[in-house]
């Protein structure tokens, strides 16, 4: 049916339209075309319709209402989970948890994967197959690798315990441990991300002209000059690109904290999303889970659109 | 924005002497000084190694866990190197997989596979077409209005699932038995495939390798008489080939690693992939049989690996050229 639509496209010569069809006008044509792109647009529209933008405004109602889920009846607050939110001072600790995660796992990512791209980025043989190796863990599973780690931290029979006491260190309880539970799962996310934020910036490196480095070199800049000079400026919008990704992929991590800490031990290393998960599917308090994830989704919105502007200006002036 | 990340790089290049390499190589053509040259290759090589080494040893720590018996992960000093792959030992391999056959009997991982290779090609497939199709409307048809539709797609960008999972959970599981008499979507594979089957980002990915391709073939086979399908069919996917497995390939890695939609629309076992299978049986388990946990970690992990060692090169460059060109 699609395929007999008679379809003329601009600029195509008016013989051939004809040849095609005998019911092709050029109007009848171009209603056919329509269709088809309905027809092809469709499920997609419809699916981020009733997956993506309904479920957005559905979640603005929730976060009006008490519901836990289950019962017949939503019970109208107006803006009580709000008000519950801005003042309740767990939720705060869940935004400081949120920022410390945030920072420690962008900041840790992106300075040890420059560090690598660096390294890399050298006429060293092998470094194909480095580059290989330091990606993969972007690729696995959280949910696995989590459990890998939570072997790697037990302070009796991990590795890192067992690298610790031959040091005479006593390796600390890690998760179970509010002081050093949240140290355990930033080490996790950047073990996990640095490969992209490595590769992402090799390529950005490798995308800088030679012959930069070649004129800063005859104005006698030395290495670091030319790193400070040359490389740092012609790598920002790439930093920038990682900046706001990464900062958007921490805000979404929920494996690693729900397989390795539950978001505890007393709620240390409960970040924004695991808490719109807690309260919705486990403590059954989805109205006040709602209005968290709407939060989620104002703060990662503002980012997003601060790249948007940013990227548009690089357009400008590129 | 620029003097923390000024900072960050300052901190990298003054701990890492790697970066003098590359002025030593580049200048070592007319430099002659050989030992020096060499000796900044040398620390090159040993950061390599060091490199490899630490971003792999939490690999090797689960490949040789896997492997312990339960007395060799307990005892001190630390057995380093399971007796089951030690090279006489090979020969009574069902000591040597123990903790495989037990952890494949601890959880229905037979079940756990085939909903994980279900979701996985199923989503996939569905992300794929519904990529090609969109993409193919926005690059070549005419429509009033066509660029309000590709934002209304690409806006879909910015709701990241994770802030739907509440309403979208109720949608299928209440909404559709109550509203729509439609029995609930909970616990079932469409459950988990349907909601994440359209895609944003595969359809921004398409359209520009679409309006990349050179134009005068299409002009000609439209004088040919050539339909949409046919041109789409014949023509647009052969030569986007590259994109397109790019992107399944992404897709699919993201699809076998979903963990939270899953752990949230199943409520029976059965039905559980094996991101979601293997943390019950690690709660189960616990620290107390890491060699089980561990070997139940390899079977989530190895199709992967697998998979990546096979496509490395279309799935690193493919995830690069979406950074560098966006």
């Amino acid at each position: 049916m699609l395929g007999g639509s008679p379809i003329t496209m601009p600029g195509t010569d008016r013989s051939a339209v004809r040849r095609r069809g005998r019911l092709a006008s050029l109007r009848h044509g171009s209603r056919g075309e329509a269709i088809l792109f309905l027809l092809l647009v469709g499920p997609n529209l419809l699916l981020f319709g009733l997956f993506t933008y309904w479920p957005m405004i559905y979640s603005g109602y929730l976060s009006l209402v008490r519901w836990d889920l289950v019962s017949p009846t939503k019970t109208w607050v107006g803006l009580d989970n709000y008000q519950y939110l801005a003042t309740n001072s767990g939720f705060r600790e869940i935004m400081m948890n949120t920022l410390v995660f945030t920072l420690g796992g962008v900041g840790g990512s992106l300075l040890l994967g420059l560090g690598i791209a660096l390294l890399l980025n050298q006429p060293l043989r092998g470094r194909d197959g480095a580059r290989a190796v330091v990606f993969a863990p972007t690729l696995l599973s959280g949910a696995a690798i989590s459990i890998v780690w939570v072997y790697m931290f037990d302070p009796r029979f991990g590795l890192i315990a067992k690298m610790l006491s031959t040091f005479d260190i006593r390796s600390p309880v890690w998760l179970n441990d509010p002081n050093w539970a949240m140290p355990a799962v930033i080490i996790v996310y950047i073990w996990k991300n640095l490969g992209f934020a490595a590769v992402i910036y090799l390529a950005g490196l490798q995308g800088i002209p030679k012959d930069l480095y070649e004129a800063a070199k005859v104005d006698g800049a030395g290495v670091f000059e030319r790193f400070r000079s040359v490389t740092v400026p012609m790598l920002s919008p790439i930093n920038f690109f990682l900046v706001v990704t990464s900062i958007l992929n921490t805000f979404q991590a929920f494996d690693i904290i729900s397989v390795m800490t539950e978001g505890g031990p007393v709620n240390s290393t409960s970040t924004l999303i695991y808490y719109v998960y807690r309260e919705g599917f486990v403590n059954f308090n989805v109205g006040r889970a709602s209005a968290a994830s709407l939060v989620l989704f104002v703060i990662m919105l503002v980012i997003t659109l601060a790249q948007l502007r940013y990227s548009e200006r690089r357009v400008h002036y590129a | 924005m620029r003097s923390p990340f000024r900072r960050g790089t300052l901190g990298i290049v003054a701990s890492a002497p790697v970066s003098r390499t590359a002025a030593g190589s580049s200048t070592g053509s007319s430099a002659g000084s050989g030992f020096g040259l060499s000796l900044a290759r040398f620390a090159g090589y040993a950061a390599i190694l060091l490199l490899v080494v630490a971003v792999a040893t939490p690999l090797l720590w689960m490949v040789t866990g896997a492997f312990k018996t339960s007395r060799e992960i307990r005892t001190l000093p630390t057995v380093w190197w399971p007796s089951a792959l030690q090279w006489n030992s090979f020969g009574d391999i069902r000591a040597s997989i123990v903790n495989f056959t037990e952890a494949w009997q601890a959880a229905p991982f037979g079940r756990f596979y085939i909903n994980s290779l279900i979701i996985t090609i199923g989503g996939m497939i569905l992300e794929l077409v519904n990529a090609v199709l969109t993409a193919y409307a926005l690059a070549f048809l005419r429509f009033p209005r066509k660029n309000l539709i590709f934002v209304l797609i690409l806006a879909a960008l910015m709701v990241p699932s994770q802030v739907t999972i509440i309403p979208t959970y109720v949608l299928l599981g209440r909404t559709f038995p109550d509203v729509f008499g439609i029995p609930s979507w909970i616990n079932t594979y469409q459950g988990m495939i349907v909601p994440g089957a359209a895609t944003a980002f595969g359809t921004f990915l398409l359209r520009q390798a679409f309006l990349g391709l050179p134009r005068d073939v299409f002009d000609a086979a439209k004088v040919d008489g050539c339909g949409h399908l046919r041109l789409l069919w014949d023509i647009v996917i052969p030569m986007a080939k590259p994109v397109m497995v790019t992107f399944a390939l992404i897709s699919m890695v993201a699809k076998w690693n979903d963990y939270l939609w899953p752990l949230i629309i199943t409520n029976e076992t059965a039905m559980r992939p094996l991101t979601v299978g293997i943390t019950y049986l690690f709660d189960a388990e616990g620290n107390t049989n890491y060699g089980v946990v561990m070997a139940a970690t390899i079977f989530v992990i190895a199709p992967l690996l697998a998979v990546f060692i096979w496509a490395q090169r279309y799935i690193i460059e493919g995830m690069t050229a979406g950074a560098t060109k966006g």
